[in-house]
Parts: structure tokens; sequence; C-alpha cells
């Protein structure tokens, strides 16, 4: 009742102040040293089309600013262009209409050939209309390893997982934390979906998270996973801290080992000055099965009944994927570009990882696109039950099946 | 009888009508913004709605899944175990607080100020700070160590098991300073010739304060009670800001299961099942209530 209440309020107040010519506001949840520096390199690109990039950064992760942007769309008050990740979250603002749809300037620019892989764009797609714009590829399948953390206890930088989990009673005993983990839903959701692909492997993760089949997610290949990350609890028992930057923080300085977070994660130690393989190391996949997903973040044009908002809309639609822009903020952002067909020589040793994976073909579907909202809210109270107590295996994989059991 | 007055001047209805009309509004607001919005509700709550409300209605499966969602249970708990103790400690000591400003104590007015004090701040500031001071590194457990007891530990906001105390401290701390004043405005209502009179048959303070002073408080207990409840149920925003329902799940409460699952989730169907439990709970407790309160025989 509250919020309906507040809703409206908004609505009323706000639908007076739309923006100017030329004026976009764009909504983003990019607040962190490295993701703020990424974005500004959008910001300048639009600024020089001669349009103005009015900043509407909202502070917290996609859980805190989705709902936020979702109620103002709804609300009547939309922003010029907001970030979301694309997938099923704006399925249903879509259908209601209250999307702009771009698939003419996709077909003028050529979208179709540029964006690789193509199942960015088909997440883009909706009844055949494309309505957003992907700006970047993250995958979740990497872990970071502190070079300081292991040099302490004299072994060499892990490779892979069980390596890690070997090594992982010498660092505590050290005083180190073995794996930092934020306490917070999707991060421990996220560590467990990077651990899934790693030990399960891509065919049990189709079943259960594509086909949605709860009896895969019965099955022995699950259970590994659950095993593993009870074992990943016990590494990550003294980690206190809530957000991911912080936990990044603590491999950075050398206080924990390692931490299962995505791509993203670069960014930060690219603004401490770090160096990949000399300072940190990141494995794909955990060093098991170099296989990324790819998520990744998109911008979407909400309908603004105005002319010159609508010209303006376009051509940020238009800057966002032009190679250039794409060069300049997936390097800071340290993410991979969308369209195969730009130079990355600069990117470092970990981006190149990737790059190389990408051109391999290792790819999968994010869990995004496949698992509505929803459910996914389901499973990460699941899995912040799961971090915080001490539940079972078998009952975590028992009530993880029973999610997917009724999952649509 | 009615017919032969209906002759002679118009019904009630018109009288004192531009009292009547002037309270039109408000009727209208109450009507369709609390009462329809309250239907709208609890009707969409029978349906699959996700993101936007839609009409296709599913019955009770709504309820059927909040029922077994664990996290809709702990919620649950919680709030239980958080309003039976605000309930009992807010009163306890708000009251003991008034008496104790009520014996003319010197500095009234300095110890009113800082009682009343946290009331003024709001749950979210009231959250940080108790998440500061309830921080091991940084609050009550650090200062106690420093101070020699190395061991101590009081370490709540990272305990599943005791974190809704912890929420509790920061609750009581920002509520009961309230609840003081309506109990100590209460108490300077009561007549000095009760006083007087208790002392002249020799009774005790304390006693007196029990057996003659409270029952006389009775619409001052309901007053408060009724603030006190309302702000059980409607907890939300002193969670979010101390431990954002954490660690994991165990501090969770029903108001933070609807905003979730009404926005970040997407489904609308299951965050308007769990405000449609939350009316009903609530309306568990006022019905008998009010019927205690206003039915049956009127008191002298």
């Amino acid at each position: 009742m509250k919020i309906i209440a507040k809703l409206m309020a908004s609505a009323a107040l706000c639908t007076a102040s739309m923006a100017h010519a030329g004026e976009l506001e764009v909504t983003h949840w990019w607040t962190s040293g490295g993701e703020a520096a990424a974005v500004a390199e959008f910001a300048k690109a639009f600024d020089a089309t001669g349009n103005t990039w009015v900043d509407g950064a909202i502070a917290g992760s996609g859980g805190t600013a989705r709902p936020i942007i979702i109620s103002r769309i709804l609300g009547g008050d939309p922003m010029g262009a907001t970030q979301l990740n694309h997938g099923r979250q704006a399925e249903e603002l879509i259908e209601a209409g209250l999307m702009t749809d771009l698939t003419e300037l996709a077909e003028a620019e050529g979208w179709k050939d540029l964006v690789n892989p193509s199942s960015l764009l088909d997440a883009c797609t909706f009844e055949g209309r494309i309505y957003c714009v992907p700006v970047n590829i993250h995958s979740w399948q990497w872990i970071w390893l502190s070079h300081d953390a292991f040099a302490k206890i004299d072994t060499p930088v892990p490779s892979d997982w069980s390596e890690f989990a070997a090594a992982a009673p010498k660092l505590e005993e050290a005083g180190i934390v073995p794996l930092a983990m934020g306490q917070q839903g999707w991060q421990q959701n996220g560590a467990f979906g990077v651990m899934t692909i790693a030990i399960a492997g891509l065919d049990a993760w189709r079943k259960v998270v594509v086909d949605k089949d709860a009896d895969a997610a019965r099955g022995p290949e699950y259970a590994a996973v659950f095993e593993a990350a009870v074992d990943a609890r016990n590494f990550a028992a003294n980690s206190n801290v809530q957000d991911w930057n912080l936990a990044t923080n603590m491999v950075i300085t050398g206080k924990a080992g390692a931490q299962i977070m995505g791509d993203w994660a670069q960014g930060e130690f690219q603004m401490a000055g770090k160096v990949a393989g000399e300072d940190y190391t990141c494995l794909p996949g955990l060093g098991v099965n170099e296989i990324l997903d790819t998520g990744g973040d998109a911008f979407y044009f909400p309908v603004i009944d105005n002319e010159d908002t609508k010209a303006a809309q376009m051509a940020l639609a238009s800057t966002l994927i032009s190679p250039e822009v794409q060069v300049a903020f997936n390097l800071k952002k340290g993410s991979l570009p969308v369209r195969g067909d730009v130079d990355l020589s600069a990117a470092n040793d970990c981006m190149q990882k990737g790059l190389d994976i990408l051109k391999a073909g290792g790819i999968m579907p994010s869990g995004d696109m496949n698992l509505t909202a929803d459910t996914q809210t389901q499973i990460e109270d699941l899995m912040a039950e799961f971090w915080t107590s001490d539940m079972s295996a078998d009952d975590a994989q028992e009530r993880y099946a029973d999610i997917i059991a009724s999952a649509e | 009888m009615s017919s032969s007055s209906n002759a002679r001047k118009p019904s009630g209805l018109f009288r004192n009508l531009s009292a009547k009309i002037a309270s039109v509004p408000m009727v209208l607001t109450a009507l369709v913004v609390f009462v329809g919005g309250t239907a709208w509700t609890v009707l969409y709550s029978f349906t699959s709605s996700k993101l936007l409300p839609k009409m296709n209605f599913v019955g009770l499966d709504q309820y059927e899944r909040l029922w077994s969602t664990r996290r809709w249970l702990i919620s649950i708990e919680n709030l239980a175990v958080y309003g039976f103790f605000s309930m009992i400690f807010t009163l306890v000591i708000g009251f003991t607080l008034a008496a104790l400003l009520d014996r003319k104590i010197r500095g009234e007015n300095v110890f009113r100020t800082i009682f009343l004090y946290p009331f003024a701040l709001s749950f979210v500031v009231t959250g940080l700070a108790w998440q500061w001071i309830l921080n091991p590194d940084l609050g009550v457990q650090s200062v106690v160590r420093s101070l020699g007891w190395e061991s101590f530990t009081f370490n709540p906001l990272n305990d599943p098991d005791i974190v809704i105390y912890g929420i509790l401290i920061a609750g009581l701390w920002q509520g009961t300073g309230l609840i003081m004043v309506i109990m100590l405005a209460g108490l300077r209502g009561i007549d000095e010739d009760i006083w007087k009179a208790a002392r002249v048959d020799g009774i005790g303070t304390v006693k007196t304060y029990i057996r003659v002073i409270i029952p006389m408080m009775r619409p001052v207990f309901v007053t408060a009670l009724v603030l006190i409840a309302s702000g059980i149920i409607k907890i939300y925003d002193l969670v979010v800001a101390q431990t954002n329902g954490g660690p994991g799940i165990a501090s969770e409460v029903p108001a933070k299961y609807v905003i979730n699952y009404m926005f970040r989730a997407q489904n609308l169907g299951q965050g308007f099942a769990a405000s449609t439990m939350m009316l009903v709970s609530v309306i568990v407790i006022l019905i008998p209530w009010a019927y205690l309160e206003f039915g049956g025989k009127k008191r002298g």
C-alpha cells in the first residue's frame, strides 16, 4: 500500500519534469571505482555527439537499483535510457509497450552481423523486434587468486579448484581467509553457479537451468556441487564483508586467498594498479571447465513521447555499440566487447584469456536468460540461508530441486 | 413517529450539511485508497500476476507457496519475537522512566530530552548507528575488549540465532522515548489528591502505582499499545538499514518479503499474498480487542 501511494505521488510529481531536447537521463548501477571510470567513457562519447548525458547512477547492486528503475518506468516517469541485464527482466515491460523498438536502427547498422556471440542480440529480441543494445559481455566463471597470499604460505598459485581446496587449510593457518565472499545473496548464488559449471559440467547445468529438470537437480552431479559448496562455505567462514568490491579488495591486499567473482572484479584490480599474472591470477571456469556465460549489461530505452528525446535515444544507442566506445568502455570495465571486429590488443592477460575462450566458442547462455527474476530470487534466498547456516548439502540440494521443479 | 417528523423537518441526512460536504474528500480517499486498494490487493493475490497485474486466477496457489517458503516462516517468527519483546519492554521501560521522571527529580527537562531524542531520528539512521555500535570491530565489543576484558563477545548482528535481538535493541532505543512521554503525560493527569489519599492510607509508592495509578491510566495504555503495535507490524526500514535481512535470511521480516517479491522478484501475486496475510494477522489481533474495548457493556 505504502509503495503504491509513493508510486502515485512520484508519478504525479515527475511527469512535468521531462528532459530537454538532446538531454538524456541514464540510470545505471555502476558505482564502484572501475565501473564509474568505464561509464564515464560512455558519457564522454555521448556528449561528443552534441547531446548531454545526465548521469543517474543508483548506488547498490542491481537488486537495489532494478526495482527503482522499473517502478519509475511503470509509474510514468521514465528515464531516457537505462541499464538492465538483458534477459527476462524486461520481458513484461516490453510486452506492455513501455520500451522503444530499436529494430530500424539495428537493421541500418547491421547489428545482426556485428554482435558476437549472437545470443546477446537474441536476448534483446522479443517477438522478432530488438529492444535493447548489448554493451558488454560479462561472465561469472572466474576465480581470482592473490599471489601475495600464496607466497606467504610458500605454495605455488593453484591452477584449479581442487588445488585451491587443498591449499586452503594452510592459508587458514597463516591467518588468511581462504575464500573472500561478500555476504549477499547474489554473490553467493553467483559463486554457486560458477561451481556448478565447473563441477557438474555443462550438460547437467543445461538440464537443470534450461530444461528445468528437477530430477537432474537431485542427481549425483549436483550432489557433488553442493558438497563443494559446503567446503567453500567453510573457506569463507571468516569473510565478514558485504559488498563484492570489498571482498575483491581482500584479495588485492592479500588478506584473502581467492574470490569467485565475475570478470567485473578485473576493473578493481586495474584501479589498484595490479598486473594480471604478476600480482593476481584469474582462472576461467575455476580452471576446470573453461566455459564462459554470456550475460552482460544492456541498455533499454523507455518510450518517451517526444521527437527530440527519441532522436537522442537513437544517437545514444548507436554510440554505445560503436567500435571506439566499445573498446574504451570495456578496457576500463574489464568486460569483453560485444562485437568481434574490434582491436583489443591493449587488453591484459585475463581479458585475452576470455577473448580466446569466446573465439573457441566456449560459451553458454547466462542464467538471467533462462530463469525468471522470481525463480532467481528464490534461489538467492536459499543460497543466502545456505551460506550463513550449517545447512547440510543434502537439504540444500533437495530444496534447490524443489525450486527448479516449480520454476516456469 | 418517523413519518410524522418527516413531514416537518428534513431527515438527518441533511443536518450539518456543510460539515458533511467538507468531509466528503476524506471519506472518498479512505474508501478508494484504503478500502479500494486493500480489496484490489486481496483480489490480485489470487492471480498469477508477475511484473504487471493480470487477471488469471490460480486460486490459493500463491498462499500455498507462501506458507511453504522458509523465508516467510522465518519472517513471521522474527516478527513474533520482535513484537512480543518490543511490546513488553517498550511498555515496561517507558512506564518506569516516566514514573521516575514523575518523582519530581532535578533536571527532569534534561532527562526527558535525552530520552526522547532518539525518536527524532529516522529508522534508517537508527539502523545504521546501531549497525556500527554492534559491529564487533568498531563498537561495544571492541570497547569492552580494549578495557581489558579480552574474551568479551557481543556480536549479535553476525549471529543468525540472536540477530533479531540486535534489531530489537535498536528498536527499543528508538521507540521507548515516545512511549515514556505519553506515559508521563498520563501520570501528570492523575489528580494530586489520589496520591494524598494513598499516603493517608499508608500505601507504598510502588503499590500505589501498580494498584491505583496504572488502572486509572487505561486510555493512555491503549494509545501506547496501538502506537507500538502499528510500529511492530510495519517494521521494515530498521531491518533494511541495520542488517538487510542478514546474515543470510535470519533477520527477514514480512514487510521486507512483500517488497522483495513485488519488485525484485517481479512476482506481484506472491507479494500481494504476503501483504494480505499481514492484513489478516492485524485483523485477527484487532477484532477481539475492538470487541472487548468497544463492544459489550459500556464501562462506567
